[in-house]
């Protein structure tokens, strides 16, 4: 009926892609890992750290006197950093949008099998 | 009586509860399960069908007990409501009726295919996954109907999401599903939202208890009978629930 069908397993990868709420696998039954964080806190923990080490190299907050390139590299970088998640981002959807499979082999395939129900319905003495 | 053809009888105990919620699904019911008795006898696997009607004016329960008649008090079960309770508790109510240790939630409207879930008992066999998800977003995934504006709309949610939330899974606001009962039981009882929110939460939680994901790409036809439920202000609340999973979870 169905063509081979690519199946894929996520199986929490993300947990431990995050490092911040990897609480291992607990089993099923218990009570849930109490998830040490939500992601709005996962986000704003990262959010400093970078700000943080951007603070302190383009600053040079703990005086060592890191050179001068250092600091002319580091200034911008927030900026850089989110126009490129933004051009990675419209990027991505663009692309999404642009591969999104039309199944009009499905939707016929559907209307022939409604034509096919309805004859059997009624034989078999449904009113509709 | 749905042909009994030479297939293998899967005898295992396995036992699948289709969860079918309707509401002016009067078209549509009858045809739904036409397919899935038709899929269920193609692959042998023990079933029931539970029909959760919410008082439809339009009479989908007088369908619904015609087609108890034609394949039998077994396989089909109603458990109507009086009036419109809306999706989630109807789950809930349809699920305390349920024999099967697995469940299935999809939509009556017969955007969900039937033939899907051979392909999701499969998966959950393989990888004895504690919950198959369908997705349109992966493989031959796909939709049918659906212009450019409602594409963007709902990839770039899902990228959203993605971002936000990390998931594990492709398709969080479908709705086509199995699940192992127990785990079903767990995330419902965790689960508060509402709309789109309300599957997007289901696999949230999934992944915070720990649960295993499988996934099978789905192809999505839009309705083609009946009206659509969900109103103008979706986005709005669909931005509104992510932003709350976002602060809690
Ligand atoms: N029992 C019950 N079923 C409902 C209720 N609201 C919707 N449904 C059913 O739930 C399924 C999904 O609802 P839909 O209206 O198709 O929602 P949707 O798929 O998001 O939107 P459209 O397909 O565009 O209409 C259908 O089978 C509906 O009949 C309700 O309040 N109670
Ligand atoms: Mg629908």
């Amino acid at each position: 009926m169905t063509s081979v069908t690519r199946t894929s397993q996520l199986r929490g990868a993300n947990a431990e892609l995050s490092g911040l709420a990897a609480p291992g696998r607990v089993a099923l039954s218990a009570t849930p890992p109490a998830s040490a964080m939500t992601k709005l806190l996962q986000w704003l923990l990262g959010v400093s750290l970078l700000g943080a080490v951007w603070a302190l190299v383009t600053f040079d907050l703990l005086g060592l006197s890191l050179p001068r390139t250092y600091r002319e590299v580091a200034w911008p970088m927030p900026v850089y950093l989110l126009v490129s998640f933004g051009c990675y981002s419209l990027a991505t959807v663009g692309y999404r949008v642009a591969i999104f499979n039309d199944c009009d082999e499905a939707a016929k395939e559907l209307q022939e099998q409604i034509k096919e129900a309805k004859e059997d319905l009624r034989k078999k003495g449904l009113k509709m | 009586m749905a042909s009994r053809k030479s297939q293998p009888n899967r005898d295992n105990g396995d036992k699948y509860s289709i969860l079918l919620p309707t509401y002016n699904e009067r078209e549509n019911l009858p045809l739904i399960v036409w397919l899935l008795v038709k899929y269920f006898g193609e692959s042998g696997y023990n079933y029931e069908i539970i029909v959760i009607d919410d008082g439809s004016p339009d009479g989908t329960l007088e369908v619904a007990e015609q087609l108890q008649k034609i394949y039998g008090e077994d396989k089909i079960l109603l458990r109507p409501r009086a009036k419109k309770l809306g999706l989630g508790t109807a789950y809930i109510h349809g699920m305390k009726h349920a024999t099967g240790n697995f469940i299935i939630i999809m939509d009556a409207d017969l955007s969900h295919h039937p033939k899907f879930i051979p392909e999701f008992i499969e998966k959950q066999k393989e990888g004895n996954y504690d919950l198959v998800s369908g997705t349109r977003y992966q493989g031959n995934g796909g939709v049918y109907g659906w212009d450019l504006r409602r594409k963007l709309i709902s990839r770039g949610a899902n990228f959203l999401t993605q971002v936000l939330l990390r998931p594990g899974a492709s398709d969080l606001t479908g709705s086509f599903r199995l699940y192992k009962k127990k785990v079903l039981e767990s995330l419902m009882e965790r689960c508060v939202s509402k709309g789109y929110v309300f599957q997007m939460e289901m696999i949230v939680r999934a992944r915070q208890l720990n649960y295993t994901i499988g996934e099978v790409p789905i192809s999505f036809v839009d309705r083609v009978y009946g009206e659509s439920k969900l109103g103008g202000n979706e986005i709005v609340s669909f931005v509104k629930g992510l932003l709350t999973l976002f602060a809690t979870t």
